[in-house]
């Protein structure tokens, strides 16, 4: 936007205090909250696009090994992490702002009229969109009477104006005050989500754990294999909460055409909610996380640890225990590697896959033809060498550093590959050791994350739905009736004025005339017969 | 019937269910060929009303909308009215000429825009029969949107919901071509490109904030979408009443005038807007605490429903803006509705994020 509200001709030089007051009222102009939406919604779209660390940092990994040029610059412009960015932050920023200061002198004008009468009555009530005019025999005082009791049976708040020696007058009404107030209400509530989300991100946390069935979790940094603190976070403030893995079940789809799909999955938890406090159980599944004090507990994901014992080339067991390989796919087939540090004389490592249930193509090689373990298989690669875990420097435990490391060969110079079935033993060329499959473990990836303020978010959008809907709904309208004496009969005038988007006033004004007419009726001594004289509907006059 | 039984009965009736709004397109259409030769009687369409008329609008000859402290709404509420009392008289729905200035083709195209209409509320009820028995037809019986087929003929069937809901009361029929249309391609790529056979959901999916959280996402996106054809169509009679193009035959003739387009717009925004911001944003981080640990986690979805709420907001803003009410805010809808079909279509299909439900490979 090139300044479209600037001042047409360049400008007599402003004071700085002018200058202040200009921008503020440029900045809380209803447009400017137009483009700032605009703005925003359009910063948020390269978040949808580009990976995001803190949803996925492995694939912004991945996303940069394949486009090392691009990626220094979108590391600049924050791509990786637009919502926290610079400018996507000061966009929302200036929305609020903007909001603010647009809330508190609307709030002031609200309170004014609120308290004010209703406008008096136009000169000409037949110009309004809806009006109807027909003469009456009631006295002109009682028809102006009769005219504000139909007012206020319609909830309308109304100011009655007497004509001189109760020759008539006229009445004004208005109603739907809580239009606006809906409106101010919704606003304000978005600063209360606003508050309740900042609330969370400053103060909550979100880690990440893999447990194999049978292990324990104390919540404290270190056991997490991933943590991702707020700003204001600190690691005092984990709650002291432990549980074990008891058992973790799944369940698939045995046959038809979606074969493989979990259908089930949940993990039975002790927990105990400060050392000390008495055991319980849990039964923890997809939307069913345990909530405690300071952290919920949920389940995200599953996978396999196969169990191995790893003998050295001295015959000694130099490795026993489960693995954590990491599923790749929807059938399981789990990426792992097993790393045998006091293997002797040289250290072991295995790297490959896990297949739960055996199959095998000339095209695919190994694979997996159903994620439940069924026929489990491991198909290893096996090293030897220096596993690197000396150099100090921290290493993954699901990759192997092969910097020195050797394959074994088989006579015919192609790499020695091991497939290992369930309780299988097989032995490494040369003499080097042995590994023996000793069973499947099944490992959980829980969720552990506090986000403080959330109630404060929630109930902020409930706020601001009720404000939306009056907002909305409520229709804001105005309503006169003026009285006067014509040939000796009195001529009672009705319009309406819709104040918003709403419509049907042509009911609304219908349903006052109605009102109206029953109460001259029953206050007209006489003679009770009302005729019409015009109804009139702008701006189209039937 | 067993659950085979059911879900392969969902498949037929959805697959007739498009062929009736085949038909019920088809109607529509030769209702309006017949419309090109015979004049609007009644001056639904005559701008000229609006614009000579004394009230004071603001803004004379621009198309008259409706916003704060304006009284422009008016020229809506009289045409409303003048539906109604139409339907009193004669039992026709609508905004038909009188029934006895009525010449034989006026006749025909009276008969056969409520033949569409009949055959919309069949292949209705078909697609929801079509919904009901997917839900079904899947073992265990479950809701029937858990991937992108049923979602996709969910939300189609939430279109024509409250396209027929409101038809009345708008007078909607000039939209029918519009929303059969539009049924017939959704569900035909539906069947053609997504279809999956009916199976149990996926565990992510166990929550009755599932149920919640899509049968608000559907009315809302519902609405959006009538919405979207009557700004569309508010956009092509304002553009010919600014021109002065408007001829007295035709389709373009036949739909109210654009203040009155603009109107219904709004109010189906309006109603949309509040059920959007409670799918997205109550329903949605809701469920998303329960299965993921996290309300909010700026997921593309959840980033597009974001993008939705943020548009429509600058719609109805827009609607109070100088400059920008009318036109500007009809093409704000529009690209409302763009997104909310880029998040249902596009995220689902090549996003890779937790919502990615579409059950394709
Ligand atoms: C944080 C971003 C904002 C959002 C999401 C938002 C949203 C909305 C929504 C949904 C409405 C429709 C309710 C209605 O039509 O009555 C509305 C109306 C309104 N907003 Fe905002 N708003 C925002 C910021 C602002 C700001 C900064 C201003 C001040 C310039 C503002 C002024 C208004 C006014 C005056 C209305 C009433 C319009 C009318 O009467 O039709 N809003 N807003």
């Amino acid at each position: 936007m090139t300044a479209p509200a600037a001042p047409p001709s360049s400008p007599p030089a402003l004071t700085p205090v002018e200058l202040g007051r200009w921008a503020w009222r440029q900045l809380t102009s209803m447009r400017t909250a137009l483009i700032l939406l605009f703005l925003l919604a359009l910063a948020a779209v390269p978040g949808s696009i580009v990976p995001q660390r803190d949803i996925d940092a492995i694939a912004v990994g991945r996303w940069q090994d394949s486009h090392p040029e691009l990626t220094p610059v979108y590391e600049k412009l924050g791509l990786f992490s637009v919502y926290d960015s610079v400018w996507f932050s000061s966009i929302y920023i200036l929305l609020m702002i903007s909001l603010v200061g647009c809330i508190l002198p609307r709030t002031r004008v609200y309170w004014r009229g609120m308290r004010a009468r209703p406008p008096k009555a136009p000169r000409n009530l037949g110009r309004l969109p809806e009006s109807r005019s027909f003469a009456v025999d009631v006295p002109p005082a009682s028809a102006l009477s009769a005219a504000r009791e139909a007012l206020r049976s319609r909830r309308y708040r109304v100011d009655v104006h007497e004509g001189d020696a109760g020759r008539g007058g006229s009445v004004a009404a208005e109603r739907g005050y809580l239009r606006e107030a809906g409106n101010l209400l919704f606003h304000v509530s978005l600063l209360v989500v606003l508050v309740g989300f900042a609330i969370g991100s400053l103060w909550g946390y979100k880690g990440g754990v893999i447990v194999v069935n049978g292990q324990g979790f104390s919540n404290s940094l270190s056991q997490y294999d991933d943590f991702a603190p707020g700003a204001l976070f600190g690691p005092d403030d984990l709650s002291p909460f432990e549980f074990t893995v008891d058992d973790f079940r799944v369940k698939f789809l045995e046959s038809g055409e979606q074969a493989g799909m979990p259908t089930e999955f949940s993990a039975d938890l002790t927990y105990t909610e400060r050392p000390g406090a008495p055991e319980k159980k849990y039964d923890l599944a997809v939307n069913h996380p345990l909530s405690l004090d300071g952290g919920s507990v949920f389940l995200v994901g599953h996978g396999y640890a196969p169990r191995v014992t790893v003998r050295d080339g001295e015959g000694n067991v130099a490795y026993q225990g489960p693995s954590i390989f990491l599923p790749q796919d929807s059938s399981f087939a789990s990426f792992g590697v097993i790393k045998v540090p006091d293997a002797l004389p040289e250290q072991l490592g295995f790297e490959g896959l896990f297949l739960p249930t055996y199959g095998f193509s000339m095209e695919r090689g190994p694979y997996s033809r159903f994620p439940d373990a069924l026929d489990p298989v491991l198909s290893l690669l096996p090293y030897r060498g220096d596993l690197g875990l000396d150099t100090g420097e921290p290493q993954s435990v699901y990759e192997l550093d092969k910097d020195k490391l050797d394959v074994f060969e088989k006579d015919t110079g192609a790499d020695f590959r091991l497939d290992i079935a369930l309780g299988q033993t097989k032995q490494l060329p040369n003499g080097a050791g042995s590994i023996t499959f000793d069973g499947v473990d099944r490992w959980v990836k829980l969720q552990v994350s506090d986000s403080p303020g959330k109630r404060i978010a929630l109930g902020g959008v409930l706020l601001a739905i009720t404000g939306l809907l009056g907002s909305l709904f409520i229709r804001p309208r105005r309503a006169w009736v003026r009285v006067r004496e014509e040939d000796g009969r009195t001529v009672v005038e009705l319009a309406g004025l819709d104040r918003s988007a709403g419509g049907d006033l042509g009911d609304e004004v219908d349903e006052l005339e109605r009102r109206l007419r029953e109460r001259l009726a029953a206050g007209a001594l006489p003679d009770p017969d009302a005729s019409p004289v015009t109804t009139g509907t702008n701006p189209r006059k039937e | 019937m067993s659950t085979a039984d059911f879900a392969a009965f969902s498949n037929n009736a959805i697959a007739f269910a498009s062929v009736v709004y085949v038909f019920a397109f088809v109607a529509h259409l030769a209702e309006w060929a017949f419309a090109r030769s015979v004049p609007v009687t009644a001056p639904a369409g005559s701008s000229a009303v609006a614009a000579a008329e004394p009230v004071a609008v603001g803004t004379s000859g621009a198309p008259v909308t409706s916003g704060v402290d304006t009284p422009g709404g008016a020229a809506g509420a009289s045409y409303d009215r003048r539906a109604d009392e139409g339907r009193a008289e004669d039992g026709r729905a609508g905004r038909g000429p009188d029934a006895g200035e009525l010449s034989g083709r006026a006749l025909s195209v009276e008969k056969l825009g409520r033949i569409g209409v009949a055959l919309t509320v069949l292949a209705a009820l078909l697609h929801l029969a079509g919904l009901v028995t997917r839900g079904l037809g899947s073992d265990p019986v479950r809701v029937p949107w858990g991937n992108m087929y049923e979602f996709s003929v969910a939300g189609a069937f939430g279109v024509t919901l409250i396209y027929l809901v409101l038809l009345r009361k708008y007078a909607l029929r000039w939209m029918g071509v519009l929303v059969t249309a539009f049924e017939v391609v959704v569900l035909m790529l539906a069947v053609l490109l997504l279809y999956v056979p009916a199976g149990p959901l996926v565990p992510a999916l166990h929550s009755y904030w599932l149920v919640i959280h899509v049968v608000a996402a559907v009315i809302g996106a519902g609405a959006f979408a009538v919405g979207a054809m009557a700004s569309a169509l508010f956009l092509v009679k304002a553009r010919a009443e600014a021109r002065g193009t408007l001829r007295t035959t035709g389709y373009v003739a036949r739909l109210p005038e654009s203040s009155v387009l603009d109107r219904i717009a709004y109010r189906v925004h309006a109603f949309g807007f509040p059920i959007w911001t409670f799918a997205a944003l109550v329903a949605g981080p809701i469920w998303a605490e329960y299965a993921w640990g996290r309300y909010w986690g700026w997921d593309p979805k959840e980033v597009w429903a974001f993008i939705t709420w943020v548009v429509y907001a600058a719609y109805l803003h827009a609607r109070a803006t100088a400059g920008w009410r009318g036109k500007g805010a009809a093409v704000i809808a529009l690209i409302g509705f763009a997104t909310v079909l880029f998040n249902f279509v596009g995220i689902n299909l090549f996003g890779s994020g937790l919502h990615s439900y579409s059950g394709l490979d």
